[in-house]
C-alpha cells in the first residue's frame, strides 16, 4: 500500500478499495451485490478511458441537456449585498430543471454499455427521479423509482412528471418514509435483481465505485464555471458555494478547484429547526463517522449507530448521510461545512426570486441563504460562485403553504 | 471461551445430521422472553442459534425480519440490551449463540469492545451482513482475539475467487446465501444451489450452512441433504409475532422447531 497520498495528484482520489484518504469510502453492502460493483467498476473504468463514450456523453449534455449552462453575473445581488461579486451557476438550466440529469445520463450510457435492461433509482425531491426517468424515456428502459411516501406527498409535481415519462413511483413507508429509506428498499431491489438491473444511484454516495463515478459526471458543473469565470474575469473565484443533501452538486462544482489552493470551498447543510434541536439534516456538522449506505462517511446516528430521522423542509437534503468524499475534504480542511435552517431557506428562496428573477429549488435556496451572510464580509473585488443546482417549480406549492398564500 | 461452533458442527457429523440453525431477534416479540426463546428453541431442536440485533436501516433484510427488527427498536433494545440478553439466555443454554447484524453498530460500538463483550456474554460467533471480507480484517483480527467465530456470506453471484477468499476468512461455517435477494420464506430451492455448495466445498473444509428462503421441513430437508445445516429464520420470527399472545406458544414453537430439526437427520 505504497500510497503517496500526499503528493497533489493523490491527495483526492480513492485507492483501489474506493477509500479517500484511506477511511472514507469503501464497501459495505450485502455479498451479493459485490460482485455487481465489480462488474461496474471495471465498466466504468473502461468507459472513462474510451474517447467515444466520453464523446456520446458530451453529446447528449450538449444537444439534449443544454450545456453549457451559464455562468450569470448577479449583478443586483453583489450590489445588494455590497461585497463578493456573486457569480450563479446555472444548473437550474438544464433540461429537467436540476444538476441531477448530467448523471442520470452518464450512468445510462453506462447501463447500456453493461447490457442492463431495467433500471431503479431512488429519490428525495424527485429530481434525480426525474431526471432518470427523462434518462430511461431516451433510451427507452423500464424505469422503477423508490420515493419515500413524506416525499411523494411534499413533491407531488415531480411525482406526476415521473408518471409522465412513463416510470412508476414506489412510495416506501418503513422508517422515516423519506430519502434514507427509499435508499433502502433500492438497495433491496437490486440486491433481489442483480443480474439484470443497474441502480442509478442520485448522489455521490453508496458503495464503490458510486461516490467517484457520480462525481465525475457531475465535474462537468465545475469545469464549465472553472472556464467560464476564467473567460470573463481572467481568474479563478476566491470562494465556491453549493448546497450539500448526499453532496453532489457540491462535489461537482468543488473537484475542478481542488487543487487551487487559493479556492474556498463552502458546503452548506439544512440546519432545520436550527442544530440545537433533533430536527436538522445537518450531517458533516453534527454528525459522527460511521457506516451508511454502503461506505464509511460521516452519519447523523445516535450513540449505538442507529441511524437518526432528519427534517429539512428540502426534500433534497433530507438525508442523514452524505458523499464520503465530502467526510475526506472536511477531515482534510480542503472544505469548510456550514448549515442554514429551515427559515433562512425560506427567506433566501423569496430573496433570490425577487432580486433576480429566478425561482431557486429549496436546496438550493440553502447555498444562497450561506452567501446572503457571507458575501457582505468579503472585499469588493472577490469574486464568489454559488451553485444554483436547480429551479424550485417543485417547491411552489409547499412554498405557498407555508407563507399562507395557499 | 473458544466457539462452540466447530464441536457442535463435529458432533453432528458424527451422528450423520444437519444443523438447525435458527433465527430470531433480539427483543421480539419480546424483550424479556428472548432468554426463554433461544432456552426453548435450543431445547426443541435448532443446534444453534442467531441472535439478530436490530439495526434501523437494514440492506439484507426482508419485510418480516426488517418488521421484527423495527418493533425491537421501538420497545428500546440497543446492541449492549442484546448482548445482556445472550448472558441471560447462557443461563439456561449451552446453544451456540451466533449474533447476526450490520457493520455500523459494531463499528460505533467498537469492535475489539463488540468481540470482547460478545465473548464474555456467551456468544460464539458474529455475521455482519453487509461487511465483505475486503472490509473486514480489523474485524476479524479483534474477532479471533476473543474466541469469537467469523461467518461470512457466500451469494449465487459471487465469483470462484471470492468463495475462496470468503471461505477462507469464515470460521465456524460459511453461509451460503440460497438465493439474490433478501431474507424472506419462498416456495422452492433454486436448482443452481448444489452447484454453489460444491464451489465452497472445494475451497473450504469448513461446514456450510444454507439460509435465506429455507421455511419449511421439506426445505431443511433438500438443504441438509447437500450442506451441513440449514438456517430458518423469517418463518420463525413471523410464528414468534403470530404467536405472541397465544397462550398455548410455548408448545406450538416446539412442535414447530422440532419438526424442522427431524427433517435434519439423514438416513
Ligand atoms: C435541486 C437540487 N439540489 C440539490 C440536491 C441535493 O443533492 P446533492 O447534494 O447530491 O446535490 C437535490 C436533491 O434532490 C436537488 O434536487
Amino acid at each position: 500500500m505504497a500510497v503517496d497520498t500526499l503528493s497533489a495528484e493523490n491527495l483526492y482520489v480513492a485507492d483501489a478499495q474506493g477509500r479517500f484518504g484511506g477511511e472514507f469510502g469503501g464497501r459495505f453492502v450485502p455479498e451479493t451485490i459485490i460482485p455487481a460493483l465489480d462488474e461496474l467498476t471495471e465498466a466504468y473504468a473502461k468507459a472513462k478511458a474510451d474517447p467515444a463514450f466520453q464523446e456520446e456523453f458530451a453529446y447528449y449534455c450538449k444537444d439534449y441537456v443544454g450545456r453549457p449552462t451559464p455562468l450569470f453575473f448577479a449583478e443586483k445581488m453583489t450590489r445588494e449585498l455590497g461585497g463578493a461579486q456573486i457569480y450563479l451557476k446555472r444548473e437550474d438550466l438544464a433540461h429537467t430543471g436540476a444538476h441531477k440529469i448530467n448523471n442520470a445520463l452518464g450512468q445510462i450510457l453506462l447501463a447500456k454499455r453493461m447490457n442492463k435492461p431495467r433500471i431503479i433509482a431512488e429519490t428525495g425531491a424527485g429530481q434525480h427521479g426525474v431526471a432518470t426517468a427523462t434518462a430511461c424515456a431516451l433510451f427507452g428502459y423500464e424505469c422503477e423509482v423508490y420515493m419515500g411516501e413524506e416525499d411523494v406527498e411534499r413533491q407531488k409535481l415531480n411525482v406526476i412528471r415521473m408518471n409522465l415519462l412513463g416510470a412508476k413511483v414506489i412510495p416506501v413507508s418503513s422508517g422515516t418514509r423519506t430519502l434514507k429509506d427509499a435508499l433502502n428498499e433500492a438497495m433491496r431491489d437490486w440486491v433481489t435483481n442483480v443480474r439484470n438491473t443497474h441502480y442509478i444511484i442520485g448522489t455521490v454516495a453508496g458503495p464503490h465505485p458510486y461516490p467517484t463515478m457520480v462525481r465525475d459526471f457531475q465535474s462537468i458543473i465545475g469545469i464549465e464555471s472553472r472556464q467560464q469565470i476564467q473567460e470573463e474575469t481572467g481568474g479563478l473565484p476566491d470562494v465556491v458555494v453549493a448546497c450539500i443533501g448526499g453532496g453532489s452538486n457540491a462535489m461537482g462544482i468543488f473537484y475542478p478547484f481542488v487543487h487551487d489552493a487559493g479556492v474556498r470551498l463552502i458546503g452548506v447543510e439544512a440546519a432545520g429547526h436550527g442544530l440545537h434541536t433533533e430536527h436538522h439534516a445537518a450531517t458533516l456538522t453534527a454528525g459522527s463517522k460511521g457506516v451508511l449506505h454502503g461506505s464509511a462517511s460521516y452519519v447523523l446516528q445516535d450513540t449505538h449507530g442507529q441511524v437518526r430521522s432528519t427534517h429539512s423542509i428540502s426534500a433534497g437534503l433530507d438525508y442523514p448521510g452524505v458523499g464520503p468524499e465530502h467526510a475526506h475534504f472536511k477531515e482534510q480542511g480542503r472544505a469548510e461545512y456550514v448549515s442554514v435552517t429551515d427559515e433562512e431557506a425560506l427567506d433566501a428562496f423569496q430573496w433570490v426570486a425577487k432580486s433576480e428573477g429566478i425561482i431557486p429549488a429549496l436546496e438550493s435556496s440553502h447555498a444562497f441563504a450561506h452567501v446572503r451572510k457571507l458575501a457582505p464580509t468579503l472585499p469588493k473585488e472577490q469574486k464568489l460562485i454559488v451553485c444554483l443546482s436547480g429551479r424550485g417549480d417543485k417547491d411552489v406549492d409547499q412554498v405557498a403553504r407555508r407563507l399562507g398564500l395557499l | 471461551m473458544p466457539s462452540r461452533l466447530p464441536q457442535t458442527f463435529a458432533a453432528l457429523k458424527n451422528k450423520n445430521e444437519g444443523a438447525l440453525v435458527a433465527f430470531l431477534t433480539a427483543g421480539d416479540p419480546g424483550v424479556e422472553s428472548t432468554p426463554d426463546l433461544i432456552a426453548l428453541i435450543a431445547e426443541a431442536g435448532a443446534d444453534v442459534v442467531e441472535l439478530g440485533i436490530p439495526y434501523s436501516d437494514p440492506l439484507a433484510d426482508g419485510p418480516i425480519i426488517q418488521a421484527s427488527s423495527q418493533r425491537a427498536l421501538d420497545r428500546g433494545v440497543t446492541p449492549p440490551m442484546s448482548l445482556d440478553l445472550v448472558r441471560q439466555a447462557r443461563e439456561k443454554t449451552q446453544v451456540p449463540i451466533v449474533l447476526m447484524t450490520s457493520y455500523n453498530l459494531v463499528w460505533i460500538y467498537g469492535l475489539e469492545r463488540f468481540a470482547k463483550d460478545a465473548a464474555e456474554a456467551g456468544a460464539d460467533g458474529a455475521i455482519l451482513t453487509d461487511l465483505p471480507p475486503e472490509e473486514a480484517e480489523p474485524w476479524k483480527a479483534a474477532a479471533q482475539a476473543h474466541g469469537i467465530s467469523t461467518v461470512f456470506l457466500v451469494a449465487p453471484t459471487s465469483t470462484t475467487e471470492r468463495i475462496a477468499r470468503i471461505a477462507g476468512s469464515s470460521t465456524g461455517f460459511v453461509y451460503c446465501v440460497s438465493r439474490t435477494g433478501v431474507t424472506g420464506a419462498r416456495k422452492e430451492m433454486p436448482a443452481d444451489l448444489p452447484q454453489l455448495i460444491d464451489q465452497i466445498r472445494a475451497a473450504t473444509d469448513t461446514p456450510v450452512c444454507v439460509g435465506f428462503g429455507v421455511s419449511n421441513p421439506e426445505h431443511v430437508a433438500q438443504v441438509c441433504a447437500m450442506a451441513d445445516g440449514a438456517v430458518v429464520g423469517s418463518k420463525l420470527v413471523e410464528f414468534l409475532h403470530q404467536n405472541a399472545d397465544n397462550p398455548g406458544r410455548d408448545a406450538a414453537v416446539r412442535d414447530l422447531v422440532s419438526g424442522w430439526k427431524a427433517a435434519t437427520r439423514r438416513f
